[in-house]
């Protein structure tokens, strides 16, 4: 085969990402206000978090109520490194995101043997136990006065804090996360946890590591949260316990659920429209966004009760009761 | 990878790329505050300009504030100033001739949310100088924003950090932490002459950060603090942790919090037989307190503004100013302002002074004349800022205030 | 430490506690009838308690407004239950818990703009004077929600053993197709859970607003310690909610009382929170929850 007839289907089958990486990429030539690049900004490591989630809940069926803090993990660790000991911002989201890795190995083994709504206090438990540490170590984290004064992120000399600057290295760092959680779900490790989370009971009868699994896809959630977080306070330069209220992780769950569980682009939809929404409801009157935007959670549910990936089988469905029968089982393979 | 993804993702971008471009052109977003339970039924919200009124372009100023999320008892007071402040201003002939504009963005008490408002103000808006937040965190998290942009930052919050350096372009209307910190304690160790206190305070930045200057400072006042402890909020019984206070033996409890958590330790004290004296902090110099804590209010005391005492004034034009805002308040609100509601209006009054002073809305000449402030009148305090003082009160401008009778008095001295 | 001051922190924790195990009792409800966890329900309690402050000031006696107050949020429950719930009836159970998130977001934000941003009292039923026993004092108040805790978990299980509908409700528990298949309305089941739920947060509202003021922001932090209580006592059993509930009120208590720092009280959710884990950790389904058979 040419080089070219490899490189057509390849483009073909990852059409969509690689237009979507090149559209968000080239935003900052067009759009020029700090005000929208802002927004993109926190929606970058939104869908950090919300791309770990996603592969936790709809790969691994497991809900997790407590990723705020692994985000926290994540942003303490980062602006405490940074400011109190002057490291490396990489170094210090490396180290954070290590020990937010080790934190969920620890807690994942005796955790994710519990069972659904058990699992889901277990975690918010465990979120609530950190946060509450967090604001009590005032020692090391200045409690609820919050640390200011933390570096913007910065390569060979290339101050990362500008906006378009930052822009390309968030996005381009949650590009690289979504690339990886789409190979993860075509690969051997995606189908294992499918399989484990459809019938645990016969994967495991068939030689698929459960517990191993489970634990090894928190762990990777718990890294993208904990990397969202180091990004977050390099953007803000500030960081207090306000960020992390108990609705931050309900919220994330909810942007999984309401973008699509089983699918990794929900993870994207469920964000941008989680990010957008509630700033474009502040245009009318700002009072009534979150009831408006409460209603809009339940609406949405109630019409695309997949989420928004839905979305999309319906128009291909739609169009594929136009082709006629052959085609649509063909396209549908 | 379905084509049909690939469609989606277009008119996802497509529709970024529209919302961009109609974004970039400026919103016409709500602009001054709808009132909250006006009573009256009357809006004083307007912006039109009368006939004879201020002509020109409007001088644009932006405010974020916590006017949902659990910081809303400060924001929401400090949105109804600014809209009645707004009306009265431009009914009265504007400020240089030019009609004022007060644009105001809800950070919902989140830092992250302060700073997509901040970003809107200065880039959608063009504002001239930026009021807030109403809580420290945003405040802190908008902090950098605006010093790069190089706009004033009045700042309505209390945290002693908002003004620890760099403070070039942050100002600060309320009185610090640690002013109000002070005045408790100097009333305790010189006019009650107690020394071992207890400390009862809110997790919240609020209560935390009081609890800080109070560890920091209480032994320059000869007190020693025998027990600290804490709550959350929304906490709905705190005998446990007057349980263990009261097992100190302290002789002065210290409550440092902001509503409803002050009230519920005041009844819980009654509950408890403790018949120890109750001295807060100025998050409860409002009315909401003494609705709360009824009986168990009586003889509560706190330092605060002389806004809640206006017979405390020595100063009669402060005196007429706090009488008038008072009044103006109570129509536009049917309530007593809170003294958030006093820390907008004196952010506001400053600004427009040193605007007045600047004859421009030059975001540097502003800086320029705010560092020249001197002697400004505000029911807060008479406030003079320096090059280096962005705070602007000293401990004369608050007094302690008791609770007799359901009303407030002097504290005696 | 001296008795007293342990029955105090005892009754300290009863008083939180009892409100934990009212939430708890609502959360198992719906639970059993659909698997939901129902985010609002805190919102309910909030709910019951602004209504009946708002009833109170238009001048309806105090027994009445909150009598009124239940009906009303057991109104909005079964409103709720119709708008939101049944058309998701068949749909996966995230969707359905997603749902019940945007709820209590509206009805936080409704209550916001109705009541306000601060907090509201009420009087309360037979007055303020603490009652002491042993030299701790516990108020009246208190055990008027004891009190309705327990009376609702007896009525509860009597209406589940004695009465048709209750039996149908459990048979809907243990096996929803089943039960259609005797004839029992399943939608119906649901609707009643909803309905009840609210009532039961309502009458917990009613009852902790004078001692605690009720504002539109309460329900969170109620609705958090419910459904942890609701998972120590053990997903399903009501009287395990109660149990939970106490549980987890007293632990948090005696935390305070206990830890030998300064400022302990900072700790002791953290400490209730691991107790709790190290509970599911040994006994996945909760203290007095039954072994889920799973089916291969």
């Amino acid at each position: 085969m040419t080089a070219v007839a490899r490189v057509v289907p390849y483009l073909r089958r990852h059409a969509a990402f690689i237009t979507f990486a090149v559209v968000v990429m080239a935003l900052p030539f067009f759009i020029h206000s700090t005000y929208y690049l802002s927004i993109l900004a926190f929606t970058a490591t939104r869908l950090m978090v919300v791309l770990g989630l996603n592969l936790l809940l709809g790969q691994a069926g497991q809900i997790s109520l407590g990723h705020a803090a692994f985000v926290a993990i994540g942003a303490y660790g980062s602006a405490i490194l940074t400011t109190r000991w002057s490291l490396d911002p990489w170094l210090a989201m490396g180290i954070s995101a290590l020990l937010a890795g080790a934190i969920a190995g620890v807690l994942g083994i005796p955790t994710l043997k519990l069972k659904g709504h058990y699992l889901a206090m277990a975690t918010l438990g465990f979120g609530e136990i950190v946060l509450i540490l967090l604001i009590q170590f005032k020692w090391l984290t200045s409690g609820s006065d919050g640390i200011v004064g933390i570096p913007s992120l910065s390569f060979a000399g290339l101050d990362l804090g500008r906006p378009m600057a930052y822009h390309w290295i968030a996005w381009g760092v949650a590009l690289v996360m979504l690339r990886m959680a789409l190979n993860l779900v075509d690969s051997r490790v995606g189908r294992s946890l499918r399989a484990l989370h459809r019938a645990e009971i016969a994967a495991a009868s068939l030689g698929v590591n459960t517990s191993f699994r489970k634990v090894q896809i928190f762990v990777v959630s718990a890294v993208f949260a904990s990397v969202a977080g180091s990004f977050y306070v390099h953007y803000i330069h500030f960081i207090s316990p306000d960020s992390f209220a108990i609705t931050f992780s309900v919220i994330l769950l909810t942007t999984v659920v309401i973008g699509g569980v089983g699918n990794v682009w929900g993870a994207v939809w469920g964000t941008l429209l989680m990010m957008f929404l509630p700033e474009y409801l502040k245009r009318f009157n700002q009072d009534y966004t979150n009831l408006t935007f409460g209603i809009l959670m339940i609406v949405i549910m109630i019409f695309l009760p997949g989420g928004l990936v839905s979305l999309g089988g319906v128009f291909s469905r739609a169009r594929n009761r136009s082709r006629g029968p052959d085609r649509a089982r063909l396209e549908e393979g | 990878m379905k084509s049909s993804h690939v469609v989606l993702v277009l008119v996802v971008a497509l529709s970024l790329f529209v919302f961009g471009l109609v974004g970039c052109g400026g919103s016409e977003t709500t602009t001054t505050a709808a009132l909250p339970t006006d009573t009256t039924g009357a809006s004083n919200v307007s912006t039109d300009t009368t006939a004879s009124g201020p002509t020109g372009d409007p001088i644009v100023f932006g405010a974020v504030l916590s006017a949902t999320g659990p910081g809303s008892p400060l924001g929401e007071p400090e949105r109804a100033t600014l809209g009645m402040m707004e009306t009265q201003v431009n009914d009265a002939g504007g400020l240089l001739g030019r009609p004022i504009k007060i644009v105001i963005e809800d950070d919902q008490t989140n830092p992250k949310e302060a700073v997509t408002a901040v970003n809107k103000l200065l880039q959608q808006d063009k504002v001239v100088a930026v009021l807030g937040s109403s809580t420290s965190g945003s405040t802190l998290a908008i902090k950098p924003i605006t010093q790069q942009a190089g706009i004033p930052l009045m700042a309505l919050a209390a945290s002693n950090a908002i003004t620890a350096a760099p403070i070039t372009w942050t100002w600060r209307a309320p009185p610090r932490d640690a002013l109000a910190v002070e005045t408790a304690l100097t009333y305790i160790s010189k006019v009650m002459k107690l020394t071992k206190i207890a400390v009862l305070y809110d997790e919240n930045a609020y209560g935390a950060s009081g609890m800080a200057e109070i560890e920091k400072v209480a032994s320059d006042y000869g007190l020693t603090i025998v027990a600290k402890e804490s709550y959350k909020t929304e906490e709905t019984d705190l005998t446990a942790q007057l349980t263990k206070i009261k097992a100190a033996n302290p002789e002065v409890v210290v409550v440092w919090g902001t509503n409803p958590g002050p009230a519920v330790a005041a009844k819980n004290m009654d509950q408890l037989g403790m018949t120890q004296p109750f001295v807060g902090s100025h998050g409860i110099a409002n009315a909401k307190f003494i609705e709360l804590a009824a009986d168990s209010a009586e003889g509560v005391i706190f330092p605060a503004g002389r806004l809640l005492v206006p017979e405390s004034y020595t100063d009669p034009e402060q005196k007429a100013q706090a009488d008038k805002f008072i009044a103006d308040y109570k129509t536009a609100t049917g309530a007593n302002p809170p003294t958030f509601a006093g820390h907008a209006f004196g952010g506001l009054t400053l600004l427009m002074d040193a605007i007045t002073r600047a004859g421009s809305t030059d975001p540097a000449a502003i800086q320029k004349a705010l560092g020249e402030t001197k002697g400004v009148v505000t029911p807060d305090g008479i406030y003079n800022y320096t090059a280096d003082n962005h705070d602007g009160l000293v401990a004369d401008d608050l007094t302690v205030v008791q609770i007799k009778g359901g009303t407030w008095v002097l504290a005696p001295r | 430490m001296s008795l007293d001051q342990f029955l105090q922190y005892v009754f300290s924790g009863i008083t939180n506690g009892s409100i934990y195990a009212l939430t708890a009792l609502g959360f198992t409800l719906i639970y059993n009838a659909t698997d939901i966890i129902n985010f609002a329900q805190g919102e309910f309690v909030m709910l019951g308690g602004l209504t009946a402050i708002s009833l109170y000031k238009w001048g309806v006696p105090l027994p009445v407004a909150c009598l009124g107050a239940v009906v009303v949020v057991a109104l909005i429950g079964v409103i709720f239950e119709l708008a939101a719930i049944r058309p998701l009836l068949s749909a996966g159970i995230m969707t359905q818990i997603i749902v019940t998130v945007g709820a209590s977001l509206a009805l936080r934000t409704a209550a916001m703009l109705i009541w306000g941003r601060e907090a509201l009292p009420l009087p309360p039923l037979t007055g303020d004077t603490p009652i002491d026993v042993l030299g701790a004092t516990i108020l009246p108040q208190t055990l008027w929600v004891l009190g309705a805790t327990l009376a609702i978990v007896v009525a509860l299980q009597l209406f589940y053993k004695r009465t048709l509908t209750g039996k149908a409700v459990r048979a809907c528990s243990v096996n929803p197709t089943a039960a259609r298949l005797m004839g029992v309305s399943y939608s119906r089941v649901v609707l009643l859970s909803f309905g009840l739920s609210a009532a039961i947060a309502a009458t917990g509202g009613v009852l902790i607003a004078p001692v605690s003021f009720m504002g539109y922001s309460s329900g969170a932090l109620i609705g958090l310690k419910g459904f942890a209580a609701c998972i120590l006592g053990g997903l399903g059993n009501p009287a395990g909610a109660v149990a939970g509930g106490l549980i987890l009120g007293i632990l948090e208590s005696l935390t305070v009382g206990f830890l030998p720092i300064q400022g302990s009280s900072g700790y002791k959710d953290a400490v209730a929170f691991l107790i709790l884990l190290l509970v599911l950790f040994v006994k996945p389904q909760g203290l007095f929850g039954q072994r889920t058979m799973e089916k291969v």
